[in-house]
Order: C-alpha cells, then sequence, then structure tokens
C-alpha cells in the first residue's frame, strides 16, 4: 500500500496505481482527452496536469503513485496551465464541441494564437484503438514535429483496416460541431440559449426544485464560479 | 528481394532489430523501397504502420530515392544568416533539381536541414556526411565538379 495525499486528503492505494485512478478513487474530477479507461495511457494532451509537492507539473494519466507524495488537482498554477492547454488545443481545432466544452468550463473565452484548422491534436487514441481494441494495426503516426499527422502506410486504403469506425468513435475532436444558429466560431458564442425546462412559474411557488429561480436554470446571468474556478479552489484552499 | 532477406538474416528478425535492418537496406538501395518494408514486416511481423511511422520519423531515412551523393545544406538560424538560402539557390541552379529532389542521372539529391550543431563554421554544407564549412558559391561548384569527375553519369547504372 502506498500512502498518499490529494489535496490535503490522505489516501492509501495498490502500487502501481494512477494518479488519475487515485483522484477519481477520491472523486475528484479533473479533465482528460486522451485517456480511456479501455486503452493503455499515453500522456498526449496533458490536460489531467496535478501539480505535486516540489512544484512540478506531471500528467496523472501517466503518473504512478508514490509514498507520500502531495498531489494538488486544481492549484492556481495547474489551472492555468489547463486554460493554456486548451487555449492552444482550441487553436488548431477551432470548432470542436467537445474542446468548446471544456473552454467554456475552464473561462478560456478567446484564443490568442494563430488558428489552423488541423481537425486532429495528435492525441493518439485513434491509433491505439486500433491497435489495442480492434487488433488492426491499421493506422499510425507519420513524420514528426509539426509535421505529424495520422494516417496509413504511404497514404493508400488499408488493406487490414476492418471498417469498423472505432477511430472515429473514440476520436475526441472529429465529430459534428455544435448545431446552434451562427457560423462556426472559434470558442462557443452562446448563440443558442436553450429555453429552460421549468414548468411555468407562477408567483415564487410553481417550481418543484423549490422557489422559482434558485437553481439557476431559468435565470440568465454572469457565470457562477464554479468548483474548478481559481476563487473556488482558493477559498477551499484556506479552510 | 533477396537483399532485402539477407539484410533480415543478419539481425534476426526480431523487432528490436528494426531500425538496424532499415538503415542497412537504406545504405543498400539509397532509400527505403515500398517492397523492402512489406517484406520487412512480412518477415519480422510487425505491422508495416509501424515500419512505415519509423520510416517517416527520423531524418536518415527516406521513402524516395536518393542520389549517390547526399547534398544537405544547412538552414539554422546562423547558417540562415550568413546566406545558406543563397547557397540553396546555387545549387537549384547547378542541378536543375528542388529541395528534395534529385537529379535524373541519379548522382545527387540535395537536402536542407536545421541546424547541424556547428554554427561557428556556418554557412554548412554537408556531403556524404562530411563537413564543407563557411561554404561560398564558387567553392561548392567546385567540391560538385570533383565529385562529377570522380564518377562521371555515364558511369552510374541502377
Ligand atoms: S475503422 Fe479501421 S482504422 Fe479505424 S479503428 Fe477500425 S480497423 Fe482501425
Ligand atoms: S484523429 Fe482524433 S483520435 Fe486520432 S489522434 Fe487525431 S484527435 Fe486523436
Ligand atoms: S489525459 Fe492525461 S495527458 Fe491526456
Ligand atoms: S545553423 Fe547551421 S550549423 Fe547551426
Amino acid at each position: 500500500m502506498t500512502r498518499l495525499y490529494i489535496n490535503g486528503i490522505e489516501v492509501d492505494l495498490e502500487e502501481g496505481t494512477t494518479l488519475l485512478e487515485a483522484v477519481e478513487h477520491l472523486g475528484i474530477e479533473i479533465p482528460t482527452l486522451c485517456f480511456h479507461p479501455g486503452l493503455s495511457a499515453y500522456g498526449a494532451c496533458r490536460l489531467c496536469v496535478v501539480e505535486l509537492g516540489d512544484g512540478r507539473l506531471v500528467s496523472a494519466c501517466t503518473y504512478p503513485v508514490q509514498e507520500g507524495l502531495q498531489v494538488r488537482t486544481h492549484s492556481p498554477r495547474v489551472l492555468r496551465a489547463r486554460r493554456m492547454l486548451i487555449e492552444l488545443l482550441l487553436s488548431i481545432c477551432p470548432g470542436s464541441k467537445r474542446l468548446q466544452d471544456l473552454a467554456a468550463e475552464h473561462q478560456v473565452e478567446r484564443v490568442r494564437f494563430s488558428v489552423r484548422d488541423e481537425r486532429c491534436i495528435l492525441c493518439g487514441l485513434c491509433v491505439r484503438m486500433c491497435a489495442e481494441q480492434m487488433m488492426a494495426h491499421a493506422i499510425g503516426f507519420v513524420n514528426r514535429g509539426y509535421r505529424r499527422r495520422i494516417t496509413t502506410p504511404f497514404d493508400l486504403t488499408s488493406d487490414v483496416c476492418r471498417r469498423c469506425g472505432g477511430c472515429l468513435y473514440i476520436c475526441p475532436v472529429c465529430e459534428l460541431r455544435c448545431q446552434g444558429p451562427e457560423a462556426p466560431s472559434v470558442v462557443c458564442g452562446s448563440c443558442m440559449t436553450p429555453a429552460p425546462t421549468c414548468p411555468p412559474v407562477y408567483e415564487d411557488l410553481a417550481c418543484y426544485m423549490g422557489a422559482a429561480g434558485e437553481c439557476g436554470t431559468c435565470v440568465r446571468g454572469p457565470r457562477t464560479p464554479d468548483r474548478r474556478s481559481p476563487d473556488f479552489t482558493r477559498r477551499r484552499e484556506s479552510v | 528481394m533477396r537483399e532485402v532477406e539477407a539484410i533480415i538474416e543478419r539481425y534476426g528478425a526480431k523487432r528490436r532489430h528494426v531500425i538496424a535492418i532499415l538503415q542497412d537496406i537504406q545504405t543498400q538501395f539509397h532509400y527505403l523501397p515500398r517492397e523492402a518494408l512489406l517484406e520487412v514486416a512480412a518477415r519480422v511481423r510487425i505491422p508495416l504502420i509501424d515500419l512505415y511511422s519509423i520510416a517517416t520519423f527520423y531524418n536518415c531515412f527516406s521513402l524516395v530515392p536518393r542520389g549517390e551523393h547526399v547534398i544537405r545544406v544547412c538552414l539554422g538560424t546562423a547558417c540562415h544568416l550568413k546566406g545558406g538560402t543563397r547557397l540553396v539557390e546555387a545549387l537549384e541552379r547547378e542541378l536543375g533539381v528542388r529541395e528534395g529532389e534529385m537529379t535524373p542521372d541519379g548522382q545527387f539529391s540535395f537536402e536542407t536541414v536545421r541546424c547541424v550543431g556547428a554554427c561557428a563554421l556556418a554557412p554548412l554544407v554537408l556531403i556524404d556526411g562530411r563537413y564543407y564549412p563557411k561554404m561560398k558559391q564558387r567553392k561548392l561548384t567546385q567540391v560538385l565538379a570533383r565529385l562529377r569527375r570522380a564518377r562521371p553519369p555515364a558511369e552510374v547504372t541502377q
């Protein structure tokens, strides 16, 4: 058994557990993009960063638990790093609903990098899906550096591909763009505000959630700080 | 391909030897022919895509034929400032091919690289792995002429 501390909480875990599993074991949520429980961990997207006691930022999905490790999952540094990562990812895959949702969750409201539509964040999920689950080994990374991309050998139609669609299924960015009325933009423009699913409000009493307006669904206002925002963490850390 | 078979024989059909095998194929053919890759994949029992990834990852491998002499012009920061691009232009004129191509007689192929780690000697040209420091257009022409004399194109039969 290995004892470590996650956000100050003491946990004992089997050796060989990853920090991501440890964090999830405690019910703490951290975003992941290139991780899938059915596939080997790869550590490509870095979105699952956590801060260790010595100030290092590591990817939780690939880091094994260590005796006495101090882990912080939502420290200001981690949150800043995550926001930067999301911004960078968005700059190569604008219009990806999944990334835009992450951006909204993390208050990333603009992209300061030149935007180019690569339609792939090189997370390697499709490659692992094809090799580890489909045993097809049809696609893989070719080239390196900024020319790195996913393809089949010699860019030819593969004769080992099973046409299973597993690669498409698992890809976090090849998907239909959000079906809002406005043209796609780099970050979500909130062009669609679906009507709240509340029953009509009569006076203050009709809502079954309690007093009308309490749950916030039917009230549009400035974003309330969620538990991932720095304010929240600071507040929690001072407790 | 008998040559490929011999090379695989030499190392043993093990996954851990594929880079060495590919290097020998590259030396023998001056590039990695597609049939050779297919053969290695079949014999070593390694997915073709893995070989293809390796072959495209390392700069020392080429999927298109390379010439007898490989000329690499450095276009790293220092060499760029010291006129590397002019050497590229001179070579394009001299050889009649563009960067990344091979001359029709199979003698020269010409590539650019980013910094070979000898910036004090900029601009650098590498020919067949040999460093030619502080290169000038005139010197380049002389070196090419010498290489041509050493092996006139008529003799090159592949
Ligand atoms: S569709 Fe083909 S390439 Fe995609 S996961 Fe299936 S076998 Fe692999
Ligand atoms: S195609 Fe999709 S799943 Fe594959 S590496 Fe790119 S982003 Fe990841
Ligand atoms: S989920 Fe850990 S690096 Fe991508
Ligand atoms: S830039 Fe050419 S050797 Fe460094």
